[in-house]
C-alpha cells in the first residue's frame, strides 16, 4: 500500500507541473512588466488570445511549434494595444487592463467560433533514455513535453535578464524611479513597451499551453480566471522570479488535488471543490499583502504610475 | 599664443514651453577651470538651461559649442560622452539598488561590476567622499546620496560637471567639504557650472556669475565684487524687502506641548522620532531646523494628526490631550496645518480653488450643513483668500494645478490662516516660491504670530529660519534638539546640530527647562 | 510627428465629446469588422443598433437589459471615484439572486405582501455581504480588491451552479438544475403593460438620482471624489479612506445584488444557472461610458443594453455571432480610454524644432 502509495506521487507531481506551466508563462511574463512599472491588468484577455490563436494555427498548419508562435505573438499585439493607450495616450491603466479582458474575451469568442471542440494531436513528450524510465522522478520531471521545460528554463533566464544585465538593471531602474531613469537618458516609454510586449507573449504562450497542451482543445473562457491568478502569484511573488515558480507550483497542486478529489468521489460537490483554487488565491494574497513594509521594499515603486516624459 | 577656447559657450538659446518663454535667447560662456554660477529665482529659466546643456531637453533655437566646436547634444549619453556630468537637485536616483547599480546607470561603459565597485572605492578615497558601493540607497542619507551623484559624474572625468542647488541638503559643514572638492575639481581642470540661490555661497566659491531673470540673462559679473544684496536685487530686478518684525513677542500661554514623542512605522524608509519634546507659546514662532529626511514628515504627520500617536498626552493644544484624534478634531480645537507638499497633500491638483478651500476650512468654515456641502460659502471663502492674499489666478473656478507655485502657496496658507488658528505648523512655507511671495508669507507668519497664534514653522532654510523665528531646535536622526533664541545663536551652531553634535542625556534632561 | 501638449485646465467639451466620439469609432470599426467577416456592413448595423428600437417591445427590452447595467454601474463608478476598485459586480449580483431569490423559495407557499420588500432587502443584504469580503481584506490586510473581487466572482458563479443543482432545485424539475417559478408574489411587479419593463427599472432610477445627490452634493462624495484623486491630500484633510473603502464597497455591492434580485424576481422568475450574461462586467464599460457620473451612466446603460439586444437580434436574423457583443462592449471601452487624452492634452502636430 506504501509502495504504491509512493508511485501515485509520480504522476501527481507530473500533472502538478503541467497544470503550473501556464500560470508560470502568464506571471512571469507579468512580473517583467510590472519590474518595468507598468500594471496590465489584461492578462487573462492575452492568454485567451493566445489559445485561441494558438489553436487556429495549429489546426491550420499542424505544427505545434507555429501554434505557440502564433500565439506569442497574438498576446504581443494586444498587449501592444494597451502600451499605445496606457503609454502613449496616457489612459489610466487599470481600467485599460480590464478593457483588454473584456475586449480578448469577446475576440476570442469570435475568432474561435468554428473550432470549438475540434481535435487535435497532444504535443510529443520529450523522453530522456534512462532518466524517464525512473520510478517518480522519472514520469514527475522527466516525460514531460517541451514548452514545460521551455518554463521552467524561464525562471533563470529571466532572474538572470533582471539582476545580471544590464539590460535588466536599466528595466528595473525605470520601474523603480521613472523621472529619474528619464533624466539620465534612458527612454523610459520604450523600454516599458518592450516590457509590455514580452509580457503580452508571455501570456500568450501560456493561454496557447491551455488550448494546445493541457487540455487540448479549444472552448470558450477556457482559461477560467487563470490570468488573474497570474497577476495574484506575482504579488505572492514579491516580484521574485523564483517564488513565481513556487506559487506556481503550489496553485497546480491546488488544482490537482481538487481534480483528484473529484475522481475519487469525495462526498462533496465539485462545484465546491472547484473553488479552491480562487479561494486559495485570495488566501495566498492576503498572507502577502498584509506585510505591509515587505511589499514596499520589493514593489516597484512607479507601478501603475503615468508618464509623460515632459511633465 | 591665444587663449583657449571656452569649455561650452551658448548662443542665443531660446525654449518656449506652452505659455512661457523659459529660456529668451541666452548667452551662455564657461571657461576651462572656472566655478561659474548661474543664479537666479525659482521660475527664472535654470533648470531648462542646465537640461539642455545635459541633453534631457532641445533648445528651440540657438547653439552650443563645446571647446569651440559646434555640437548638437540630443541626449544625456551624448552629454557622458561629450565630460558633461550632472548632480541633480532631486537626486536621479534608485532607492531599492545598491549604490554601484546607481553609479552603473550613470556611466556609459561601467565594465563588471566587480571592477566597478573597485573603481568607486578609488575615487571615493581619491577625494575624500566616503562610499560603500553595496549598500542600498534608501539606507544613505541625504549627504551621502548626493556622494552618489558626485562620484557617479567623477567616475567618467567630467571636464564639466553641473551642480543643481547642491547645498540644499547639507549641513553648512557638509557644504565647506562639498566646496573643497569643488575647487580641487576646478584646480584640475574641471570647469563646474554652480546652480543656486544662495547667495553668500556663490561668493565664497564662484569665480564668475551669470544672473537670469524671467529667461533672459541679465548680468554677468565678479560675484565677489557684490554684495548678497546686489545679487539679490539683480535677481528679483527690484529692492529687497525685509520683513517687518517690529513687536516684540509676548511670551504667552503654551499652546502647543509635546513631551516625549516617539512614533514607529511600517514604512521602512521612515524616520522614527525618539523622545521628540517641545513647546510652543502663543505669540511666538518656534523654527525646527534639519536636513531632509531626518524626521521631518513623520514630526508633521504626528503633528497634523494624519497619524496617531499612542501615547495621546505626548502632544497637547491648549494643555488638552490631542494624540489619539485625528486631523478634522485637532482643526476643531484650532489647530491649522500647512504640508511641505503643496500639490498633492495641500492641494488637489484637479479640483478647483473652491474645492480646494473647502479640503481644509470645511473644520472651522460654516461650509458643511446636515453633510451636504454649501458650495456657495466655500465659493465666497475660497474669493475671500485669493483677495486677502493677492492670488493670482483666474478666480475660484482654477484648478489648483494652474496657479504657480508662489499663489497656490499663499492660497494655501492663506486658506489656513484666516481660519483664525490658535496654532498653525508649516513645513517649508517658501520652498521655490519666488521672492515676491516668499516675502508675504513671511510678513503673514509674523503677522498671525504677532497676533497671539503659536507657530512652528519646520525648514531646511536656514536663512528662512533666522528671518522668521524667535527660537530654533534642530531635528536630527528622528532626535529634536533643544532649542535656542535665534539671537543668542549662530549659523555655525545651528550647523553643527544639523550635522548631529547632540542627543546627549544631558540635552534630553534640558529640554523640560529650557522649552 | 504628432505630440501631446498639455493643455493648462482640462477641457469641458472633451468631457462630453470623447463618449460620442468613442461611440462613432465604434461604429467605424464595427462597419469594417462586418465587411470583414462578409457580411454586408449596413444591413448588419440596421439590425444590431436600430432595428430593436422600432417596436414598442424592443424598447421596453431595452430598460429591461439597461435596468441591471444601470444599478451595477451607479454603485462601481463611486467606488472607482475613489479609486476602490470594484471588478466583482457579477459575483455580488449572483450573491443577491441566490439570497433575495432564496427567500422566495423559503417562503414559497405562504408568501404575502411582505414577501417582495423582505426580498429586496435579502437581494442587497446578499450583495452586501459579498462585498464585505473584499472590503474587508483591503482594510485589515491591504489585499488588491481589484483581485478579491474577481476571485470570489468565479467562486460565487460556482455556488450558484451548486446551488441550481443542489438545495434550491425544484423538487418537479425532473433534475433539471433550476429552481422552480417564484409565486406571484415573489415576482416584481411590470410597469408597463404589454412589456417585461418591472419595479427595478424604478429602482435603477432612484440609484441614479441618489448617487447624483451623495456625488455632487453631500460631503461624503467630495471626501469620495479628493481619496480617489489625491489620497494624500485626503490624509490632510482628515477623511478616513477606510471608511470610503468600506461605504464605496457596501453601496456597489448593494446595489448590484439588488440588480441580480431584479433579475430572478423580475424577467426570469426563478434561479437559474445563466441569471446573467456579465452585466457586472458589462457595468464596468458602462461606469466608464458615463464618465462614472450617474446621468451619463443612465445613457451609458441604455447603450450597451442596445447592444446586448442588437447581438441577440443579428444572431437570430443574420446568424452572427453572438461574441460580437462582446468584441463591441470592449472596443467602445477602448476608444473611449484612447480618446480620454484629449480631456487633458492637445494634439500638435508637425515638428516641434524652431530654427532661429
Amino acid at each position: 500500500m506504501n509502495g504504491e502509495g509512493l508511485l501515485i506521487l509520480g504522476p501527481v507531481l507530473a500533472a502538478m507541473i503541467t497544470a503550473a506551466t501556464p500560470l508560470l508563462y502568464a506571471a512571469l511574463g507579468e512580473l517583467v512588466v510590472e519590474k518595468s512599472g507598468v500594471l496590465n491588468l489584461g492578462v487573462e484577455g492575452m492568454m485567451l488570445a493566445g489559445a485561441v490563436i494558438g489553436f487556429i494555427v495549429m489546426v491550420n498548419t499542424g505544427s505545434h511549434t507555429l501554434g505557440f508562435a502564433g500565439a506569442a505573438l497574438a498576446g504581443a499585439v494586444m498587449a501592444a494595444l494597451f502600451g499605445v493607450l496606457t503609454l502613449l495616450l496616457l489612459a489610466n491603466q487599470v481600467a485599460t487592463g480590464l478593457a483588454l479582458t473584456l475586449f480578448g474575451v469577446g475576440l476570442a469568442s469570435l475568432v474561435g467560433q468554428g473550432y470549438v471542440g475540434r481535435p487535435i494531436p497532444d504535443v510529443p513528450e520529450l523522453r530522456v533514455p534512462g532518466l524517464s524510465d525512473l520510478p517518480i522522478v522519472g514520469p514527475a520531471l522527466f516525460g514531460h513535453d517541451l514548452p514545460v521545460y521551455l518554463a521552467l528554463a524561464l525562471v533563470p533566464a529571466v532572474s538572470w535578464f533582471l539582476y545580471r544585465t544590464r539590460a535588466g538593471l536599466v528595466l528595473r531602474a525605470v520601474g523603480e524611479n521613472h523621472s529619474a531613469a528619464h533624466a539620465l537618458g534612458y527612454k523610459v516609454l520604450g523600454i516599458r513597451f518592450l516590457a509590455v510586449l514580452f509580457g503580452g507573449a508571455m501570456s500568450g504562450m501560456g493561454g496557447a499551453y491551455l488550448s494546445l497542451a493541457y487540455t487540448p482543445m479549444w472552448a470558450e473562457g477556457m482559461t477560467a480566471g487563470r490570468g488573474w491568478i497570474a497577476l495574484a502569484l506575482v504579488v505572492f511573488a514579491t516580484w521574485k522570479p523564483e517564488r513565481v515558480l513556487l506559487g506556481a507550483w503550489l496553485f497546480g497542486g491546488v488544482t490537482i488535488m481538487q481534480l483528484h478529489a473529484q475522481g475519487m468521489g469525495l462526498a462533496v460537490s465539485s462545484q465546491l471543490l472547484s473553488m479552491l483554487p480562487y479561494l486559495a488565491t485570495v488566501v495566498v494574497l492576503v498572507a502577502i499583502s498584509r506585510d505591509v513594509t515587505r511589499i514596499r521594499l520589493n514593489a516597484p515603486a512607479c507601478l501603475g504610475k503615468v508618464f509623460h516624459p515632459e511633465a | 599664443m591665444t587663449a583657449p577656447p571656452p569649455r561650452l559657450a551658448l548662443r542665443g538659446i531660446t525654449k518656449r514651453f506652452p505659455g512661457t518663454l523659459a529660456n529668451d535667447s541666452v548667452d551662455l560662456t564657461l571657461l576651462p577651470g572656472e566655478v561659474h554660477a548661474l543664479v537666479g529665482e525659482n521660475g527664472a529659466g535654470k533648470s531648462t538651461l542646465v537640461k539642455i546643456i545635459y541633453g534631457v531637453l532641445h533648445a528651440d533655437a540657438g547653439t552650443i559649442e563645446w571647446d569651440g566646436r559646434e555640437v548638437t547634444i540630443p541626449s544625456p549619453h551624448a552629454a557622458r560622452r561629450l565630460g558633461i556630468g550632472m548632480v541633480f537637485q532631486h537626486f536621479s536616483l534608485f532607492d531599492t539598488l545598491t549604490v554601484a547599480e546607481n553609479i552603473a546607470l550613470g556611466l556609459e561603459a561601467p565594465g563588471p561590476m566587480k571592477d566597478l565597485a573597485a573603481r568607486i572605492r578609488a575615487v571615493s578615497e581619491r577625494y575624500g567622499l566616503a562610499l560603500d558601493p553595496g549598500r542600498h540607497v534608501f539606507d544613505l542619507s541625504v549627504g551621502e546620496r548626493q556622494r552618489v551623484e558626485i562620484v557617479r559624474c567623477l567616475l567618467q572625468d567630467p571636464r564639466l560637471l553641473i551642480m543643481d542647488e547642491p547645498t540644499s541638503v547639507l549641513t553648512p559643514q557638509e557644504v565647506t567639504r562639498l566646496f573643497e572638492t569643488l575647487k580641487r575639481l576646478a584646480a584640475e581642470g574641471c570647469t563646474i557650472l554652480y546652480i543656486s540661490h544662495k547667495l553668500e555661497e556663490i561668493r565664497a566659491i564662484c569665480d564668475r556669475a551669470t544672473v537670469l531673470r524671467g529667461g533672459k540673462v541679465v548680468a554677468t559679473c565678479n560675484p565677489r565684487q557684490e554684495t548678497a544684496r546686489s545679487l539679490a536685487e539683480m535677481m528679483i530686478g527690484a529692492e529687497l524687502t525685509t520683513p517687518d518684525r517690529a513687536g516684540a513677542p509676548v511670551a504667552g500661554a503654551p499652546r502647543l506641548e509635546v513631551r516625549h514623542l516617539a512614533t514607529t512605522s511600517d514604512n521602512p524608509f521612515a524616520t522614527n522620532l525618539v523622545d521628540v519634546s517641545l513647546e510652543v507659546r502663543a505669540g511666538e514662532i518656534l523654527g525646527i531646523a534639519g536636513v531632509a529626511g531626518n524626521g521631518q514628515a513623520e514630526l508633521m504627520a504626528a503633528l497634523s494628526g494624519e497619524v496617531l500617536v499612542a501615547d495621546e498626552a505626548a502632544i497637547r493644544i491648549d494643555g488638552r490631550p490631542v494624540g489619539h484624534l485625528g486631523p478634522r478634531a485637532r482643526r476643531e480645537l484650532g489647530f491649522a496645518f500647512v504640508p511641505e507638499e503643496r500639490l498633492g497633500r495641500g492641494a488637489v491638483p484637479e479640483l478647483s480653488l473652491s474645492e480646494n478651500a473647502l479640503l481644509s476650512g470645511y473644520a472651522r468654515e460654516p461650509l458643511v450643513r446636515g453633510g451636504l456641502v454649501h458650495f456657495g460659502r466655500a465659493r465666497s471663502y475660497a474669493e475671500r483668500i485669493i483677495g486677502a492674499f493677492n492670488v493670482v489666478s483666474r478666480g475660484h473656478r482654477a484648478e489648483a494645478r494652474s496657479l504657480s507655485g508662489g499663489n497656490l502657496q499663499k492660497f494655501i496658507i492663506g486658506r489656513e490662516i484666516l481660519q483664525k488658528p490658535k496654532l498653525l505648523v508649516v513645513g517649508q512655507p517658501t520652498w521655490g516660491v519666488d521672492a515676491g511671495a516668499a516675502a508675504a508669507i513671511h510678513q503673514a507668519l509674523i503677522d498671525l504670530a504677532r497676533g497671539g497664534a503659536a507657530v512652528l514653522v519646520v525648514s531646511q532654510d536656514l536663512d528662512e529660519l533666522f528671518v522668521l523665528s524667535d527660537r530654533i531646535a534642530v531635528l536630527f536622526h528622528g532626535r529634536l534638539s533643544e532649542s535656542r533664541p535665534t539671537h543668542h545663536t549662530t549659523v555655525e551652531e545651528i550647523g553643527l546640530l544639523m550635522g548631529g553634535l547632540f542627543g546627549t542625556a544631558a540635552d534630553d534632561e534640558e529640554v523640560g527647562r529650557v522649552a | 510627428m504628432i505630440r501631446l501638449e498639455a493643455r493648462g485646465q482640462a477641457s469641458r467639451v472633451m468631457v462630453y465629446a470623447t463618449p460620442v466620439l468613442a461611440v462613432a469609432l465604434t461604429l467605424a470599426s464595427g462597419f469594417l469588422l462586418f465587411w470583414a467577416l462578409g457580411f454586408d456592413p449596413v444591413k448588419a448595423l440596421h439590425a444590431f443598433f436600430i432595428q430593436p428600437l422600432t417596436t414598442a417591445r424592443g424598447l421596453g427590452e431595452l430598460v429591461v437589459k439597461a435596468t441591471p447595467l444601470v444599478l451595477c454601474a451607479v454603485g462601481l463608478a463611486i467606488g472607482f471615484r475613489a479609486n476602490v476598485w470594484n471588478i466583482g459586480a457579477e459575483g455580488q449580483l449572483t450573491l443577491g439572486a441566490l439570497a433575495g431569490g432564496g427567500l422566495a423559495l423559503a417562503f414559497y407557499g405562504e408568501g404575502g405582501w411582505w414577501l417582495l420588500p423582505l426580498m429586496v432587502l435579502g437581494g442587497i443584504a446578499g450583495g452586501m455581504a459579498w462585498a464585505a469580503i473584499p472590503a474587508f481584506l483591503k482594510v485589515r490586510f491591504n489585499a488588491s480588491e481589484i483581485l478579491t473581487s474577481l476571485m470570489l466572482t468565479y467562486v460565487a458563479l460556482l455556488l450558484l451552479t451548486y446551488m441550481v443543482n443542489g438545495p434550491y432545485r425544484d423538487p418537479d424539475g425532473f433534475a433539471f438544475p433550476e429552481s422552480r417559478m417564484f409565486e406571484p408574489e415573489a415576482v416584481l411587479p411590470v410597469l408597463v403593460e404589454g412589456t417585461r419593463v418591472h419595479l427595478g427599472a424604478l429602482f435603477a432610477l432612484l440609484a441614479v438620482a441618489g448617487g447624483w445627490v451623495l456625488m455632487s452634493r453631500t460631503f461624503i462624495g467630495f471626501q469620495i471624489r479628493v481619496i480617489g484623486l489625491t489620497p494624500a491630500a485626503a490624509g490632510y484633510a482628515g477623511f478616513n479612506e477606510k471608511r470610503i473603502v468600506w461605504l464605496t464597497l457596501l453601496l456597489s455591492g448593494g446595489l448590484a445584488g439588488l440588480a441580480g434580485l431584479g433579475e430572478v424576481a423580475g424577467p426570469i422568475g426563478q434561479i437559474t444557472p445563466g441569471i446573467s450574461p456579465g452585466y457586472g462586467f458589462t457595468a464596468i464599460i458602462v461606469a466608464f461610458l458615463g464618465r462614472l457620473h450617474p446621468v451619463g451612466i443612465l445613457l451609458a446603460g441604455l447603450l450597451m443594453a442596445l447592444s446586448f439586444i442588437g447581438g441577440e437580434a443579428a444572431q437570430i436574423g443574420l446568424g452572427l455571432p453572438k461574441a460580437i457583443t462582446g468584441v463591441f462592449q470592449g472596443m467602445l471601452l477602448f476608444f473611449l480610454l484612447a480618446t480620454d487624452v484629449l480631456i487633458r492634452y492637445r494634439v500638435r502636430f508637425g515638428a516641434k524644432r524652431v530654427t532661429a
